[in-house]
C-alpha cells in the first residue's frame, strides 16, 4: 500500500513534528516500504487470539502509600529551556478573547 | 580445551582481565583499584580516537573512586567482592549530575536529577563510572550510525560497524577500554553489538532488571543487559542489579538466584532446539559455518540437538516494527520542548512550539518511527496494525512454549552477518529492520538470551555470535550452557579474542 501525502500530513500534525517538504516525500516512501512487509500479518487468521501487551505480566504492583522525599522543585526545573516564577515558562496556550 | 598455545588471562595486563580475575587481585591485595582503573584509563584513551565509544567520560571521578575503594579494601570495609573494578553505562542510563543524551540532540544539555536504579545499585556495589557510551538515538538503530553525535567503529575493522544501538559498549569492551558495561535491549541492540565485536550480551527476562532511569524507548521490551569478555561477568554483572525494585511496577517481584552457583556444572544431558524456520533465512555462510560448528560442540559437551519449529516467527520482525515503534510514539511524546531539553524558541503558539522542537531536535530514524507508530495507532489503523501485531506476539509466545515442552534452550545465530560497513544499510531502513531476525521474538516473549562468541569468520575474520534462548527467569540453564560453551571453544581471554587495533 502506498501512504498518500495527505495521511503522511495528518500523522505529522499528531505527531507533532513540522517536517519539511522534502522530508514529507521520503517518508510516505520509506512508511509505505515497511508497512507493505508488516502486511504480511493481514494476511494471518487471528480470530480468537488474544492481545498480549506485554510477555511477562505482573498485576496489582502495589506499594505502600507512603510519603516520600521527591525532587526539590529547583532541581525539577533545573533542565527546563525556560522558567519564570518557579515554573516551567511556554508560549501562550489560550488565545485572547 | 584447544590445543591452541593461550596467555593465561591471570598474567595478561591488567586492560585484559576480565572483571572476576580484577576481583580476584584486589581481594588478594595483589592489585590496587587505583592502579586497575588508571591501566584501564590509559587504554580507553588510547582506542578511543578509532572506536570513538564515549560520549561523556568520567575519567577523573573514577580515579578518585579508585582510591576511595582501595581505603575500604585496607580497611576490610568493602561494599561487594568487586569493589573498585571499573565499568561504563550506555548513555540511556540516567546518571545524576553527569550528563545523559540518549544520543539525541534533544537531550544535549541535559543533565539528571537522579540515578538509574541499575546506576545505583552498581555504585552501592563499589563499581566505578568510566563513563557514558554511544548508542543510535533513543536505541533506534543497528549500527550506532544513527547517533547524533557520529558513529562508534568495530575495533575489529574499523571501517565496519560495532553495531547497535549498544555498540559504543560492545565497542570498548572489545578493545580492553573496560571490563564490563551496562547496554539495553529491546529488539537485540544488546545481543548483536556484542556477536559483531566478538564479546558476551545478555538479554535478561524481561522485568528482571528494573527500568527506572532507563529512557524509555519500548516499554514492554526495554531490558537492560550486561557486556562483558566472559560469561562469567556477564553473569556477575547482571546479579548486581537484577531483582525487584519498587520504582518499576513491571519488575518481577521474585527472588534472584546465584547465577555463578554451578555455573561449570556442564551440559550433559541438556535439550538444546535449534529452529527450523531460521535455516538459511539469509545467514552469511562464514557465519551459518561457524554456528553449525558451535552446534556439535554442544553435542559434544553431552547436550542433545533436536530440530523445533516456531511457525511464527517468520512474523517476529513484522509484528516488532509495528509495537515497538507505536510504544515509542508515545514514549518520546514527552519531548515537547517544556520541561527538559532542547527548545526551539522562535515559535509563538504551543503546538508550533513543540512540533519545531522536535523536527530540530530528532533525527532521521527516531522521526521516521514516531511516524509509523503514530500511524499504527490512529484512528481506522488501530486494529490492522498495532490490534493483530500484538495477536502475533501471543502466537510467539505459544509457539515458545510449546517449544519448551521438549528442550531446556534454543540456540541460534545472534546476527545473519557479521559486522557491516559503515554506510552500506542506512540507505534501505527495511534492510537494516531485517538484521534483527534472530532477536526480535526474545523480546516480544519476555524471554531471557545470550550471545556468545564463536571465533572469527573464516569469510571476512570477523566474530560471530551464538545465541542461547531461555525460557523466563531461567537465566541459570542458559549462563551454563554458555559457560560451558565458551570454556571448551577456549577463546576468550586469549590473544586471538583481542581485536589488533
Amino acid at each position: 500500500m502506498v501512504i498518500e501525502r495527505s495521511v503522511v500530513d495528518h500523522v505529522a500534525r499528531l505527531a507533532r513534528l513540522d517536517l519539511s517538504e522534502e522530508e514529507r516525500a521520503r517518508m510516505g516512501a520509506e512508511l509505505s516500504q515497511i508497512l507493505a512487509h508488516a502486511d504480511r500479518i493481514q494476511a494471518l487468521d487471528l480470530d480468537g487470539v488474544e492481545p498480549t501487551s506485554h510477555a511477562v505480566p505482573v498485576v496489582n504492583a502495589l506499594r505502600q502509600d507512603e510519603v516520600k522525599p521527591s525532587l526539590e522543585q529547583e532541581e525539577s526545573l533545573a533542565g527546563a529551556p525556560a522558567v519564570e516564577a518557579e515554573r516551567f515558562r511556554v508560549p501562550r496556550i489560550i488565545e485572547e478573547p | 580445551m584447544s590445543g591452541r598455545a593461550s596467555t593465561p588471562s591471570q598474567e595478561a595486563p591488567l586492560q585484559w582481565r576480565t572483571a572476576t580475575e580484577l576481583a580476584r587481585g584486589l581481594e588478594a591485595r595483589e592489585l590496587s583499584a587505583r592502579d586497575i582503573t588508571a591501566a584501564i584509563i590509559e587504554q580507553s584513551n588510547a582506542v578511543e580516537p578509532v572506536v570513538r565509544a564515549y560520549l561523556k567520560s568520567t575519567h577523573e571521578r573514577a580515579l578518585e573512586s579508585a582510591v576511595a575503594a582501595d581505603e575500604r579494601w585496607s580497611r576490610d570495609t568493602t561494599l561487594s567482592s568487586h569493589d573498585g573494578v571499573p565499568l561504563a553505562y550506555k548513555d540511556i542510563f540516567v546518571t545524576r549530575g553527569v550528563a545523559t543524551t540518549c544520543g539525541s540532540r534533544i537531550l544535549e544539555s541535559w543533565i539528571p536529577p537522579y540515578d538509574a536504579t541499575v546506576v545505583s545499585r552498581c555504585e552501592g556495589a563499589g563499581l566505578t563510572s568510566l563513563g557514558k557510551l554511544n548508542l543510535d538515538e533513543f536505541a533506534m538503530g543497528s549500527s550506532t550510525e544513527n547517533s547524533a553525535f557520529g558513529p562508534s567503529r568495530n575495533p575489529w575493522n574499523t571501517d565496519c560497524v560495532p553495531g547497535g544501538s549498544s555498540g559504543g559498549a560492545a565497542a570498548l569492551v572489545a578493545a580492553g577500554g573496560v571490563p564490563w558495561a551496562w547496554g539495553t535491549d529491546t529488539g537485540g541492540s544488546v545481543r548483536q553489538p556484542a556477536s559483531l565485536c566478538g564479546i558476551v550480551g545478555v538479554k535478561p527476562t524481561y522485568g528482571r532488571v528494573s527500568r527506572y532511569g532507563l529512557i524509555a524507548f519500548a516499554s514492554s521490551l526495554d531490558q537492560a543487559g550486561p557486556m562483558a569478555r566472559s560469561v562469567e561477568d556477564a553473569a556477575a554483572l547482571l546479579q548486581m542489579a537484577a531483582g525487584h525494585d519498587p520504582m518499576d511496577a513491571t519488575s518481577i517481584p521474585r527472588e534472584v538466584p546465584d547465577y555463578l552457583e554451578g555455573i561449570d556444572e556442564g551440559i550433559s544431558g541438556m535439550r538444546i532446539g535449534i529452529v527450523k524456520e531460521f535455516e538459511g533465512g539469509g545467514t552469511q555462510p562464514g557465519v551459518r559455518s561457524k554456528v553449525e560448528d558451535a552446534y556439535r560442540r554442544l553435542e559434544k559437551l553431552g547436550a542433545s540437538l533436536e530440530e523445533i519449529s516456531l511457525p511464527s516467527f517468520e512474523h517476529g520482525i513484522s509484528a516488532y516494527y509495528l509495537i515497538a515503534p507505536a510504544e515509542a510514539s508515545s514514549n518520546l511524546a514527552r519531548y515537547d520542548g517544556v520541561r527538559y531539553g532542547y527548545r526551539q524558541a522562535d515559535a509563538a503558539d504551543i503546538v508550533a512550539m513543540s512540533s519545531r522542537t522536535r523536527a530540530e531536535g530528532f533525527g532521521d530514524e527516531v522521526k521516521r518511527r514516531v511516524m509509523l507508530g503514530t500511524y499504527a495507532l490512529s484512528a481506522g489503523y488501530y486494529e490492522a496494525y498495532y490490534g493483530k501485531a500484538q495477536k502475533v506476539r501471543t502466537l510467539i509466545i505459544e509457539d515458545l512454549e510449546r517449544a519448551y515442552s521438549s528442550v531446556d534452550l534454543i540456540v541460534s545465530p545472534t546476527s545473519p552477518t557479521t559486522a557491516f560497513k559503515l554506510g552500506e544499510r542506512t540507505s534501505n531502513p527495511l534492510e537494516m529492520y531485517l538484521s534483527d531476525i534472530f532477536t526480535v521474538p526474545v523480546n516480544l516473549a519476555g524471554n531471557a538470551a545470550i550471545s556468545v562468541p564463536c571465533g572469527l569468520s573464516l569469510d571476512d575474520g570477523l566474530p560471530v555470535g551464538l545465541q542461547l534462548i531461555a525460557p523466563a527467569l531461567d537465566e541459570k540453564t542458559m549462563f551454563r550452557a554458555a559457560y560451558a560453551f565458551e570454556k571448551d571453544l577456549g577463546w576468550a581471554g586469549t590473544a586471538e579474542s583481542r581485536p589488533p587495533l
